[in-house]
């Protein structure tokens, strides 16, 4: 096979796009990790950034996170809003002085030219209600398009971040249309090839879309799901309960992390569904954020919060 | 005299929190400086969404210098005393100290200390770091390696720079010695953030404008703003089109970019069919875009107006397209909630009722709380329904119009449109209202039903309208007033006082006559009943709803709040104080009648017979206060005898009073003011004559209580009209 270089061009590929920010943080001395494997809504579930920007031990990670957002299914006709969408996210631990520069620099790197397009720093505060954190920051607008949340972390899981991480979150679909130059997401091409070699993001996800998109709204079997967000809570509470020795080392946090993450993904299917009134909605958050306040409260007695040292 | 330049340069400052912040570093560091004897010319500060700047001119070089005198002990008091004296003034020996005389020719020492003035500029060295530390933003965060340490310096987001010169324009100026949260004051600024991004080497306000300026960057946000505008409506008028002005977005990208550049972006036509409420709701809080007006078919042009921060290489081209792609994704997501919110609703089309109705069943199945003791939303609506029957009649709508609109009201919450934009909330009800066919007067009352919404808001007309509108208002401030939740000083979280404004404007705008306490007990009468009915379900759940008060104090206590607000609005609209005062004393509930009185009294006592009586009825209230202190309040309230009446004029006096009494009596059970205060008006020679001629205070004592008497008299035939008491001469 003949090599051709658009496969891994960020301008021209999907795929280029990821390989490039890989890269790009690669230098900056992060660990880049694979995405987690659990249906997540956001990159920031992932632990290496919930629980790892948590305690004082230094932190640098960057990864691609498909993520999971239910109720932003349009069955494959919106041409920017997916159900399932793949973020790149990055954590710094503590947040550099130089972080904006770096965000800027990266942006170069896949191609966005600061002299042709807009970008800017819009406050947006981001907050989780789920996971107990919140943090200053903005979305950075490329031509009006949000491209990626930008946040100094304050608080996650219910403790305060000492030191703050910074947490950068790129939209890889809108990026990538932005340097491709395409209207719609499903065009977007993914492999860099043309002709008959070339794959395009439609050919990949369009037929999921419908097909979750259908399922999210009309499908989910929603008893089902009540029963999971009940389940996964009573296990998370079981595993942290097994692994907590009194003042000790906890000895069962990640286990413990994952179902708090599989409830959160339960509420929001349901919520998606619209079964959840207003009232029980606030209840649920509070109930997911019990979970994640307790995951964060045992991962400050490991190692990987600095524990020993 | 020395001017200051102060630059705080940081990441991106929300555009919300500029202005504030602008105003709060300026009178910051001016108390600050006044405080401590430093008086300035004159103090301007700016806001950039990465700077904060703050220019004082005219401060003198440094702090006056003090001189005080301390008295101290005799010559030749005892040693302690003179110790003490010597540590308290700073001495080392009395020699220090002067010796004066006192008018006695008594000596005692003095301490002359003289503590000579700061320079400004470690004065400036002080205040400044203190007021950065302790900078009031709304919220503001750590970041950094420094956030691990104790007490972080916290900003609205990382500061990196700060500039801080000060001196003399003729001289090179200094830089304000001090350091805060690790950076140090200096003399550099960076320009815009990718136009020029270099460091910049200022010394004072006008280079540092000027540089800035050709580094890209406005500093003055006024100034920014007018560049906005006046390029939005040229570009508009170059396409034959009209900005749809928006003064709070005009604000806000003013604060989102250093160097505006306006372009134009475009959308496909097909969107126009969603309304233009939407299309503009969705533009502009997504996407902080104007949008335009053709005036050839009076709605919305496909057309929008987008402030930039750059002036890009292509001239904008890159950046219009990009932006109009967002654009058309968003109202491709604003027209997919606009024909979703027309179709069926999954769970609740079984009843195959038409989609908005559907979408009431669904509000009350979410029972959504509205207020924890007031129950949930579809309570309400049912409190409304039988409130807006009830009034109907009243208001010349049709009772099953109103009852209709009513059900229909608060639909729209659950829509999927209202969802996203809230401020579309009542708009987008009508509009599905109109499209499965409703009724125009109860679509329309949809909408109308949360006017006025402020002071200046339209007032609904429509009847249908005026009862829903009305019903909505009520049943919110008896429901809070039966739970005993008022607005207190400054706190009114459910706009209370707004609603009942509203309720008063819309009484009086459509002249609408009704005893207001009755329709109070009314609407109390229904609250209490659903409560009633609710407790038996709720019994067990212990979440009893009941109105602690009692309804004769409701309707009291929200009688006065309804006056109150009602001699807020008269006063704000030009009515003299005092007579809101005179007419409120008389306990009137009917708004129009109470109005219509105040203003018959306006123009009653601008003509002559109006201020000579009122002379006329002080002099009566003011002896009768005197006298009444003797024999005590109420002492001559019976009526005067004819048969004492000794003088002639107390006589014309008596008879005058007869008929004024009757005339007046039936000018007001016609509700004609006018008439009731000519009638009283005829006493006014009457009354002048009496106190010409006759002793109130006579030598035989029947005598006196019967002129008391006839004085008392009059005073409650003039009080008929109003408390003339309260009416300042
Ligand atoms: N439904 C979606 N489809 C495609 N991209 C999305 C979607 N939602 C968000 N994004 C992109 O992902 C980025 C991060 O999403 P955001 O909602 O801000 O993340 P978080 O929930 O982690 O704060 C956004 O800036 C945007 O570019
Ligand atoms: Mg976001």
């Amino acid at each position: 096979m003949t090599q051709n270089p658009s496969a891994l061009d960020p301008k021209k590929s999907f795929q280029g796009l990821i390989l490039t920010l890989q890269t790009f943080w690669a230098r900056q001395g992060a660990v880049v990790l694979q995405p987690y494997d659990m249906e997540v809504g956001a990159g920031t579930f992932h632990p290496a950034t919930t629980l790892r920007s948590l305690g004082k031990k230094p932190w640098k990670a960057a990864y691609v996170q498909p993520s999971r957002r239910p109720k932003d299914g349009r069955y494959g006709e919106n041409p920017n809003r997916l159900q399932h969408y793949y973020q790149f996210q990055v954590i710094l631990k503590p947040s550099p002085d130089n972080l904006q520069d770096l965000y800027l620099q990266s942006l170069a790197a896949i191609g966005v030219d600061s002299a042709l397009h807009d970008i800017r720093f819009v406050e947006d505060d981001w907050e989780s209600p789920t996971l107990g954190a919140w943090g200053l920051g903005w979305e950075c607008w490329c031509d009006g398009m949000e491209v990626s949340q930008f946040t100094y972390f304050q608080q996650v899981a219910g403790v305060e971040c000492s030191p703050v991480s910074g947490e950068l979150t790129y939209g890889l679909e809108r990026l990538a249309m932005y340097v491709q130059g395409v209207e719609n997401v499903y065009d977007l091409n993914f492999n860099g090839l043309e002709g008959d070699a070339r794959i395009s993001y439609g050919d990949v996800f369009l037929q999921a879309e419908q097909e979750y998109s259908r399922h999210n709204f009309e499908a989910a079997d929603v008893k089902k799901l009540f029963g999971d967000f009940d389940r996964a809570e009573a296990e998370c509470k079981a595993l942290l309960a097994f692994g907590e020795r009194g003042d000790e080392k906890h000895l069962m946090v990640l286990p413990a992390y994952d179902q708090c993450v599989k409830a959160s993904h339960a509420f929001n299917l349901l919520d998606a569904r619209g079964v959840i009134s207003v009232t029980e909605r606030q209840s649920y958050i509070l109930r997911v954020r019990e979970l994640a306040k307790a995951c964060g409260a045992a991962w400050m007695k490991t190692d990987g919060a600095g524990l020993n040292g | 005299m020395s001017d200051l330049l102060l630059e705080l340069f940081s990441e991106e400052i929300p555009a919300r929190m500029q202005a504030q912040a602008a105003a709060d570093l300026k009178k910051l560091v001016t108390d600050a400086l006044v405080e401590r004897g430093l008086l300035y010319e004159a103090a301007t500060s700016f806001a950039t969404p990465r700077r904060l700047t703050l220019h004082i001119v005219g401060l003198p070089p440094s702090q006056p210098d003090q001189r005080e005198e301390k008295k101290g002990p005799r010559v030749g008091a005892p040693e302690a005393a003179v110790a003490g004296f010597l540590k308290s003034a700073g001495f080392s020996s009395l020699d220090e100290a002067r010796i004066d005389t006192d008018k006695k020719g008594g000596q005692f020492y003095v301490a002359v200390i003289e503590k000579k003035g700061a320079p400004t500029l470690d004065v400036l060295a002080e205040i400044l770091p203190a007021v950065v530390k302790n900078f009031p933003w709304p919220k503001s965060m750590r970041w950094g390696a420094a956030s691990a340490e104790v007490n972080p310096l916290r900003w609205v987001r990382p500061l990196h720079a700060i500039v801080a010169t000060f001196g003399p324009e003729t001289e090179e100026p200094d830089i304000v010695p001090f350091e805060v949260g690790g950076i140090k004051a200096g003399n550099v600024t960076y320009g815009h953030r990718f136009m020029a991004p270099a460091a910049i080497q200022v010394r004072r306000f006008d280079d540092y404008v000027s540089k800035l300026y050709d580094a890209k960057v406005v500093l003055d946000p006024a100034r920014r703003r007018d560049i906005i505008l006046h390029d939005c409506k040229d570009l508009a008028f170059a396409q034959g089109l009209e900005l749809v002005e928006d003064e709070g977005l005009l604000h806000e990208v003013a604060g989102l970019v250093e160097w505006p550049v306006v372009l134009m972006g475009e959308f496909d036509a097909g969107f126009l069919d969603i309304p233009g409420e939407v299309i503009r709701a969705t533009i502009r809080a997504n996407q902080k875009c104007f949008v335009l007006r053709d005036p050839a078919t009076g709605g919305l042009a496909n057309k929008f107006l987008l402030v930039s921060n750059v002036l890009a290489t292509d001239g904008g081209k890159a950046i219009a397209a990009g932006n109009g792609r967002v654009v058309r994704a968003r109202l491709s997501d604003a027209l997919y909630f606009w024909q979703t919110d027309q179709g069926p609703l999954p769970d609740f089309s079984a009843s195959g009722k038409p989609p908005l109705d559907q979408r009431l069943e669904k509000l009350r199945a979410l029972n959504i709380v509205f207020h924890a003791k007031l129950g949930t939303q579809g309570e309400r609506i049912d409190r409304i329904i039988a409130l807006a029957r009830e009034l109907a009649p009243k208001v010349g709508a049709d009772p099953d119009k109103a009852a209709r609109a009513a059900e229909l009201a608060k639909a729209d919450l659950v829509t999927e449109v209202v969802g996203e934009f809230p401020e579309t909330q009542g708009l987008m009800g009508r509009r599905y209202a109109e499209l499965q066919g409703e009724d125009a007067e109860v679509a329309a009352a949809i909408e109308e039903h949360y006017k006025p919404q402020g002071p200046t808001d339209r007032i609904p007309n429509a009847p249908v309208s005026v009862a829903v509108a009305l019903a909505d208002k009520l049943d919110t401030l008896v429901g809070f007033w039966a739970i005993d939740e008022k607005p207190t000083g400054s706190k009114d979280p459910f706009a209370l006082r707004r609603a009942a404004l509203g309720v008063i404007r819309l009484i009086l705008e459509n002249r609408l006559r009704f005893a207001l306490r009755g329709t109070i007990l009314a609407t109390h009468h229904l609250v209490e009943n659903q409560f009633a009915e609710l407790n038996t379900q709720r019994e067990e759940a212990g979440q009893r709803v009941e109105s602690f008060v009692s309804p004769v104090r409701i309707a009291d206590d929200l009688l006065s709040f309804f006056a109150d607000r009602l001699k807020i609005d008269l006063r704000d609209r030009g009515a003299r104080h005092d007579l809101l005062d005179a007419v409120f004393a008389l306990g009137e509930d009917d708004l129009v009648l109470i109005v219509r009185r105040i203003e018959a009294l306006d123009a009653f006592l601008k003509t002559e017979d109006g201020t000579s009586l009122l002379a006329g009825y002080k002099r009566a209230a003011n002896i009768l206060k005197a006298e009444e202190k003797k024999d005590g309040a109420g002492a001559f309230e019976a009526a005067p005898s004819a048969d004492l009446l000794a003088e002639a004029e107390e006589k014309a006096l008596f008879v005058a009073m007869e008929t004024a009494t009757a005339e007046a009596d039936a000018a007001l059970k016609a509700e004609n003011f006018e008439a009731a205060m000519q009638a009283l008006s005829k006493l006014r020679a009457p009354v002048d004559a009496f106190f010409d001629k006759v002793t109130v205070n006579a030598e035989n004592p029947e005598l006196r209580r019967n002129r008391l008497s006839l004085l008392a008299h009059l005073r409650r035939a003039i009080h008929l009209v109003a408390d003339f008491s309260k009416i300042g001469g």
